[in-house]
C-alpha cells in the first residue's frame, strides 16, 4: 500500500502536528471570547436580520 | 440620527430566483432521466448525447453550480444588502456575474453530453469554461467586499462570514483543482496524475460539498430562518462557534473520501478523527436552527416556509451525522462504491439544499411581489410530495446499497464467493432503482408545482423593483458597545477575509504537501509503462464517455475485492494516469483488471449490445463507437502535452505515434475479423478495446 511511500517523506508527521497546533489554541479562543460576550451585545447582533 | 434613502436593487434577486427554479427543474428532470436509464438502458434512444456516463455528470453539475449556485446568489444579494444597509457595490457587476454565471451553465449543458469533460466529478467541466469562472468568481468578490465595505452596520452579522468563507474558499478549491494543460480548445489534461490527482480532486470534492452546499447555505439559514420565524437566531454564541469550527475542520477533513483505497494510514485516522469531530459544530448548527423555531412550532404547523426549513435542518443534521459515520472505516468498508453514498448526498441535496431553497423562495417571491403567496394549498402539496420524495428516494438506495455490499462480500462455506457474476447483485437491486426513479419523480413534481404556484404570485402582484428604505447614513457608533479582539476583526470585512483565507489556506497547505511530495515518493514500477497511442486515444473515449460513473479503477485489498477482480491495485500503477479513474461508484464492475480477462471479440460485442453477452446487463449499448472514427489529428500534441507533464515517452516519439496507433489498430481489426466481426480498424471502438485491454496488466499476475 501507500503508506510506506507517505511515510517515507521525511518529517510527514509534522503537517498534522501543524493543523493542530494552529487549530486548537484558535478554537479555544473562540470560545473563551464567545463565552465572556455581553449579553447586550449578543442581542443586538443576533436582531440584525430582524431590523 | 442622519438618515438617508436608498434602494435596494430587488432586479438582480429576481434574475437569480427565476435562474433557480428553471435550473432546478433542468437539472432534476435530467436526475429523473439518469434514474430511469439505471434500469432501462434503452431510455436514452442509443444517441450518445443522452447516455448515462455524460448525462450523469451534466446532471450533478446543473444541481450543484445551477440550482443550488444560482439560489446561493439570490439569498446572497437579498440577504446581502439589507444586513449591510447599503446597495449592492455595483450594478454593473451585479449584471456581469448573473449573465456570465447563466453563460457557465449553458456552456456546461452543451459541452457536457457532447463528451467534453475532464473526467473529475464534480469538476468535470473543461479549461476554457474553467477560465470563465474564475473570471465570475472574481467578480462576485468585489461586488460583495464592496457591498461591505460601504455597509451602513457596524456588526457584520454571521450570515456574512458563511458568505465570506465560500468566496474565498471556493476560489482557492477550484483553481488548485483545475491546473490543467490544455491540447486543445476543449480537451486537457491535468497535471496532477493517479493517487496525487486522485488525492486532490477528493481534496476538492469534499470540500466543494463543505463550502458550496454548506456553508453558503448555513449564510442563508442564519438570514432566511430569523425572517421567517421573525425570531432571532436561538444562540448567537453558537453560531460563532459553528463557523470557526466548520472552516477549520472541514478543510482538513478531506482524506477520509478515499478511505480504504490507497492512501496511508495516519490520513485516514487523521480523516475520521475530525469527521467525528466535525459532529459538534455541525449539530451545534442544526440544533440552534431548530430551537430558533422554539415558541413558533404551532406556526410551522400552517407556515409551509417554516415546514420547507424545518425539514431542511434536519436533513443537515442526518447528513452531517452521517458523514462522520461512513468515515468509519469499517462502515466504509461496506458503504463506498454503492447506493448508500447516493443516498447520503440525496439526503443533502434533495433535503438540505432544495428544501432551504424551497422555503426561501416561498418567503421571497409574496415580499418582493408585494402581494401574498397565491395557493398555500399547493405549497403544503409541494411540501408533502417533496417529503414523500425524499423518503422513497433515500429509503430505496439505503437498501439497495447495503444489499448489493452484503452480496459483493458474500463467501460460502467452501470459501468461494457465493455471487461470483457481477451482475447478480445488480439484477438484485433493480426494483430499488425503479423505487428510486418513482421518488425523485415525486420530488420533480413538487418542484413544478412550486413554480406554478410562484409564476402565479408573482402575476398577481408587480415587481419592486427598486425597494426604498430609510437607513442611518453612518454606522451607530453606540458608547455601550465594547471593543475587543473578535469585534476588531467582525468590522473589518478584508482582515476577516484574510483571517479565513489564512485558515483554509493552512488546513490546505497541511493536507496538500504531503500530496505533492507523494509523488516523487512512490516509485515507479518498472513494468508499468506510459500508454501506447492507441490506447491513450482509448483512455480519451473512456473519459468521454463518462464510464467512471459507473466503473471503479481501484480495487482495494479485501478477499472479496481481489477473488472477484484479481490483484488489488498499487499505487505505482497510476503514475502515467492524467487523470485518474478510479471513480466512486460500481453500478459495473471494477475495470482496473479487466485487460486481458476476455478476448477482443468479446468488448466488441459487448460494446455492441452488452445484453448479448450479458443477459440483464443495464449498461446502454454504445453504437457510435462503431460508425465513429479515432482522433488521428491531435495524436502528436497529445503526446508531447504528456511529455510536457513528465510521462517518459522516448524524444520525439511525437513523430512516430501516428504510424504506431494505425498499426495497433490494424493489429486489433485483424484479431476481431478472424471472428468474423465487422471490424474498421480507424473506428473508435478499436481504440477503446486497446485501452480496456491494457488495464492493470503491467505488473504481471501469476496465471493460476
Amino acid at each position: 500500500m501507500l503508506s510506506q511511500y507517505l511515510e517515507a517523506i521525511e518529517g510527514v508527521a509534522t503537517y498534522p502536528i501543524i493543523s493542530l497546533l494552529v487549530f486548537v489554541p484558535f478554537f479555544v479562543g473562540v470560545v473563551i471570547y464567545v463565552l465572556r460576550m455581553k449579553k447586550e451585545d449578543e442581542d443586538r447582533m443576533s436582531k440584525l436580520p430582524l431590523n | 440620527m442622519e438618515m438617508v434613502t436608498i434602494r435596494y436593487d430587488n432586479r438582480v434577486v429576481r434574475n437569480f430566483a427565476v435562474a433557480t427554479m428553471l435550473w432546478g427543474a433542468v437539472g432534476m428532470l435530467v436526475g429523473v432521466l439518469i434514474a430511469l436509464e439505471m434500469f432501462e438502458p434503452a431510455v436514452n434512444a442509443r444517441l450518445q448525447f443522452l447516455t448515462f456516463g455524460r448525462l450523469r455528470p451534466l446532471h450533478t453539475n446543473a444541481v450543484i453550480f445551477a440550482f443550488v449556485g444560482n439560489g446561493i446568489f439570490t439569498g446572497l444579494y437579498y440577504s446581502l444588502q439589507r444586513l449591510c444597509k447599503s446597495r449592492m457595490f455595483s450594478d454593473v457587476l451585479s449584471k456581469i456575474h448573473f449573465w456570465g454565471w447563466q453563460a457557465i451553465i449553458v456552456a456546461a449543458a452543451i459541452t457536457l453530453p457532447l463528451g467534453m469533460t475532464t473526467g473529475k466529478e464534480y469538476a468535470e467541466l473543461e479549461w476554457p469554461i474553467d477560465i470563465a469562472i474564475t473570471l465570475i468568481w472574481v467578480v462576485l468578490a468585489i461586488n460583495v467586499f464592496g457591498t461591505v465595505i460601504r455597509r451602513r452596520e457596524r456588526h457584520i452579522y454571521v450570515a456574512i462570514w458563511f458568505y465570506i468563507a465560500t468566496l474565498v474558499t471556493v476560489a482557492v478549491l477550484h483553481i488548485v483543482n483545475s491546473i490543467e494543460l490544455p491540447v486543445s480548445l476543449l480537451k486537457s489534461y491535468p497535471v496532477y496524475a493517479g493517487v496525487q490527482d486522485a488525492l486532490v480532486q477528493w481534496w476538492y470534492g469534499h470540500n466543494a460539498v463543505a463550502f458550496f452546499l454548506t456553508t453558503p447555505y448555513l449564510g442563508l439559514m442564519y438570514y432566511f430562518l430569523p425572517k421567517a420565524a421573525n425570531r432571532p437566531v436561538y444562540s448567537y454564541r453558537l453560531s460563532i462557534i459553528h463557523f470557526w469550527s466548520l472552516i477549520f475542520l472541514y478543510i482538513w477533513a478531506g482524506p477520509h473520501h478515499l478511505l480504504y483505497t490507497a492512501l496511508p494510514d495516519w490520513a485516514q485516522s487523521l480523516g475520521t478523527v475530525f469527521s467525528i469531530m466535525l459532529l459538534a459544530p455541525s449539530w451545534g448548527g442544526a440544533i440552534n436552527g431548530l430551537l430558533t423555531l422554539r415558541g413558533a412550532w404551532d406556526r410551522v404547523r400552517e407556515d409551509a416556509v417554516l415546514k420547507f426549513m424545518a425539514v431542511a435542518i434536519t436533513a443537515y443534521g442526518m447528513a452531517t451525522f452521517e458523514g462522520p459515520l461512513l468515515s468509519l472505516k469499517n462502515v466504509n468498508a461496506i458503504s463506498h462504491y454503492t447506493d448508500w453514498t447516493i443516498s447520503h448526498v440525496h439526503v443533502g441535496a434533495l433535503g438540505w439544499n432544495g428544501f432551504l431553497t424551497f422555503g426561501i423562495l416561498y418567503w421571497l417571491v409574496p415580499r418582493m411581489w408585494g402581494t401574498t403567496l397565491y395557493s398555500k394549498k399547493m405549497a403544503n402539496l409541494h411540501f408533502w410530495v417533496g417529503t414523500l420524495g425524499i423518503v422513497v428516494y433515500a429509503s430505496s438506495m439505503y437498501w439497495a446499497g447495503i444489499t448489493q455490499s452484503l452480496m459483493w462480500k458474500q463467501f460460502t462455506a467452501f470459501g468461494v464467493l457465493q455471487y461470483p457474476n457481477f451482475l447478480e447483485t445488480v439484477t438484485q437491486i433493480i426494483p430499488f432503482y425503479i423505487i428510486r426513479a418513482l421518488g425523485g419523480s415525486l420530488y420533480l413534481i413538487g418542484a413544478l408545482v412550486m413554480i406554478y404556484n410562484l409564476v402565479r404570485t408573482a402575476r398577481q402582484g408587480k415587481l419592486a423593483a427598486e425597494e426604498e428604505v430609510q437607513v442611518p447614513a453612518r454606522w451607530d457608533e453606540a458608547p455601550h458597545v465594547r471593543e475587543n479582539r473578535h469585534r476588531w476583526l467582525e468590522k473589518r470585512p478584508i482582515q476577516f477575509a484574510l483571517v479565513a483565507t489564512g485558515a483554509i489556506l493552512i488546513g490546505g497547505m497541511v493536507e496538500l504537501i504531503p500530496t505533492f511530495l507523494v509523488a516523487t515518493n512512490i516509485p515507479t514500477i518498472a513494468s508499468v509503462k506510459p500508454y501506447t497511442p492507441l490506447e491513450l486515444e482509448g483512455r480519451d473515449i473512456y473519459v468521454r464517455e463518462g464510464c467512471y460513473t459507473c466503473h471503479s479503477q481501484m480495487i482495494r485489498p479485501f478477499r472479496s475485492e481481489t477473488e472477484r477482480y484479481g490483484e488489488y491495485s498499487k499505487a505505482g500503477e497510476f503514475v502515467y494516469d492524467h487523470p485518474f479513474q478510479w471513480g466512486s461508484k460500481r453500478t459495473g464492475p471494477d475495470l482496473h483488471r479487466v485487460g486481458g480477462k476476455f478476448p477482443n471479440f468479446w468488448h466488441f460485442m459487448h460494446m455492441d449490445d452488452p445484453r448479448s453477452v450479458s443477459p440483464g446487463s443495464i449498461m446502454p449499448a454504445y453504437p457510435w463507437l462503431f460508425t465513429q472514427d479515432f482522433d488521428t489529428a491531435i495524436i502528436a500534441r497529445k503526446i508531447r502535452a504528456m511529455q510536457t507533464l513528465g510521462v517518459p515517452y522516448p524524444k520525439e516519439y511525437d513523430r512516430q505515434a501516428l504510424t504506431d496507433m494505425k498499426a495497433q489498430a490494424e493489429g486489433i481489426a485483424a484479431d476481431l475479423q478472424k471472428q468474423n466481426a465487422p471490424a474498421d480498424p480507424s473506428k473508435e471502438i478499436i481504440a477503446l478495446i486497446a485501452y480496456l485491454q491494457r488495464l492493470g496488466t503491467d505488473i504481471a499476475v501469476p496465471q493460476q
